[in-house]
């Protein structure tokens, strides 16, 4: 099923959609909203960019966007797959409690924040390029995993990673971790243990963009979680 | 009766773009009219407007006053004051296209003029701070009359609408402009009304924001000293000001000037070489009352230029793209799809990092 999305509002398009199951194709999106808000079986293919908040609360649908994405993509999904070849907005993963983002690119200000799990809930976000400041603020489970091929070390983080983070993982493929991280987060560099933790993902993201696995394992990880020996009271007030 | 700041509050949004030619070549207007079009979800019809400059070659050398009446008594009012501070070379209404969209509409004046130059030898200050001060006056100590532009061979069009309806309104597919500002308003603490939607402007700054000043009264207790007066009910006015005061009186560049509104930590001060932490701390520590805090995404258009500015924790969106000669900026990637489909360069600035667009060799 095709749809040409050209001057067509976002909530019209919605209503189209919802109904729907299969394959779906849309064409000449260009800010739509709401794109695949609580869908599942149904998978979606967008060319062109869709609006904010795509993919919000998803329970099981795939979504592939053939280009970039706006803000506040797969805001508090729950299970599914969204696919993004190019790069993201601000606040991608908001509040994800289940399912799987791929970024090809660069995410904006905000991933993950306040992403959580629950039991085998895990959710999953990558991100195959860099990432803007507050990566992972108050993360409070799931695993984010940054990879920035095509940047140097250095880049591939911004300001006040992990701020707020009390739950979950953080792998930052970085020989060196250059950015500041505050003392409630620990960081090591990532073991085996910790690689077999990722390493399907890792393989599931190579295959759907076409990257070469070696190249992903020729740095190292460094993994960030919080510091259950520092937690965060007496941060604001003595209590 | 007009509820004030506080006394009304309505649930959140607000889009802005822009667009301009490095090159100074001309753009009509109905362009940033449909990058407005697909943000249609971020504003709620209490106020759209643009800023359009190099507008009005015609009269490039004058002083167009864009002015808002409540009733031909205010208008008759305020000409005699113009009338013995400038020479207006020509006068008329704004011609507008009637629709069902927008009403309530006042009496929408436009003014080519030039100060008289005799008071102004009396006066004993600069061109641009005499012309600013009758404007302040005029908005300050005039009821029901609303100076909403005031600079040189540049326009403010704005109104409570959604803002493609307003640019139907102002009929902006007849103006041409080397550079181009949009606002899509959904206020949030202040009512909506004529003189409360963007731009806001002082002659030749103006501003669109999205987003929201928690810092507004200390910002507006400061620059009232220097002889401002916020009339608008509406906190983005206030950043139009600082941007005047810090470019204009106090000589600043716009990076500095940024530096100061979108002010970096000081925890990321700290880490700066000696001689940038010196001069960051100096602004800081002199300017503390013009840091604006608080969510904002600011497009400043001035005489030859735009900037584009986040608040330094970057909540809200801001996207910027170049292709040739042209320079865009919108609060969703969306917006600059419409006006360029296919870019050279599409990025998000960091918070507090300004991005500056001029014209190459300047102001013809």
């Amino acid at each position: 099923m095709k749809i040409d999305c050209t001057d067509k509002k976002y909530d019209i398009l919605n209503r189209e959609i919802s109904p729907l199951e299969g394959e779906i194709v849309l064409d000449n999106c260009c800010g739509q909203r709401f794109i695949g808000a609580g869908a599942s079986k149904k998978a979606i293919t967008i060319n062109g960019v869709p609006g904010n908040a795509l993919g919000c609360y998803l329970d099981g649908a795939d979504i592939v966007v053939k280009g970039n994405a706006q803000d506040a993509t797969g805001d508090t999904m729950n299970d599914g797959k969204i696919v993004i070849h190019g790069s993201c907005g601000d606040a991608v993963g908001y509040a994800m409690r289940g399912g799987k983002i791929f970024v090809r690119g660069d995410v904006g200000y905000r991933a993950g924040i306040h992403m959580k799990e629950y039991g085998s809930k895990i959710p999953v976000l990558v991100i195959g390029g860099k990432c803007g400041s507050f990566l992972g603020e108050y993360q409070a489970g799931g695993l984010i995993i940054a990879l920035g091929l095509g940047y140097d070390d250095k880049d591939v983080l911004d300001s006040f990673c992990a701020t707020g983070m009390h739950g979950g993982k953080i792998f930052i493929r970085t020989n060196e971790l250059n950015a500041k991280i505050t003392p409630q987060i620990c960081v090591r560099t990532a073991t085996d243990e910790d690689i077999a933790q990722i390493a399907p993902y890792i393989k599931e993201f190579c295959e759907c963009f076409g990257i070469s696995e070696t190249e992903v394992y020729s740095k190292q990880f460094q993994v960030l979680w919080p510091n259950s020996a520092n937690p965060y009271k007496q941060l604001y007030v003595m209590n | 009766m007009l509820k004030k700041e506080g006394e009304i509050r309505i649930p959140s949004g607000c889009a802005i773009s822009g667009l301009i030619s490095k090159k100074g070549n001309k753009t009509c207007g109905d362009k940033i009219v449909k990058s407005m079009t697909v943000m249609h979800e971020r504003s709620n019809g209490l106020g759209g407007g643009f800023a359009g400059y190099g507008i009005y070659p015609e009269f490039k050398d004058l002083y167009a006053l864009h002015i808002f009446y409540d009733n031909t008594a205010c208008r008759h009012e305020c000409e005699k004051l113009i009338g013995e501070a400038f020479e207006i070379e020509k006068q008329s209404e704004i011609p507008v296209r009637e629709t069902p969209k927008i009403t309530n509409q006042p009496l929408i004046w436009r003014y080519f003029a030039a100060p008289n130059q005799e008071r102004l030898k009396e006066s004993q200050l600069d061109e641009k701070e005499y012309v600013a001060r009758i404007v302040i006056k005029i908005n300050k100590e005039l009821d029901g009359c609303y100076v909403f532009s005031s600079g040189k061979n540049m326009g403010v069009f704005k109104a409570v609408g959604f803002p493609e309806d307003v640019g139907e309104f102002y009929r902006l597919e007849e103006y041409e402009g080397y550079s181009w500002t949009a606002h899509g308003r959904y206020p949030t603490n202040t009512p909506g009304w004529w003189g409360g939607a963007h731009p806001f402007a002082l002659l030749d700054y103006s501003i669109v924001h999205n987003g929201e000043i928690s810092s507004y009264d200390a910002n507006r207790r400061f620059i009232e000293m220097f002889g401002y007066a916020c009339t608008l009910k509406t906190d983005t006015e206030v950043i139009t000001y600082i941007f005047d005061y810090l470019l204009r009186k106090q000589g600043m560049t716009l990076e500095e000037a940024a530096s100061v509104i979108a002010a970096p930590f000081w925890s990321v001060i700290d880490t700066m070489p000696p001689a940038e932490k010196q001069k960051m701390s100096f602004l800081r520590n002199t300017f503390g009352s013009l840091l604006v805090t608080g969510p904002f995404s600011i497009l400043l258009g001035y005489e030859g230029g735009l900037l584009a500015l986040n608040d330094r924790l970057k909540l809200r969106s801001m996207v910027c793209a170049e292709k040739d000669d042209m320079t865009y900026f919108a609060s969703e990637e969306c917006a600059i799809r419409v006006m360029e489909p296919n870019p050279t360069r599409i990025w998000a600035p960091s918070g507090g990092e300004a991005v500056i667009a001029n014209l190459e060799g300047g102001v013809n």
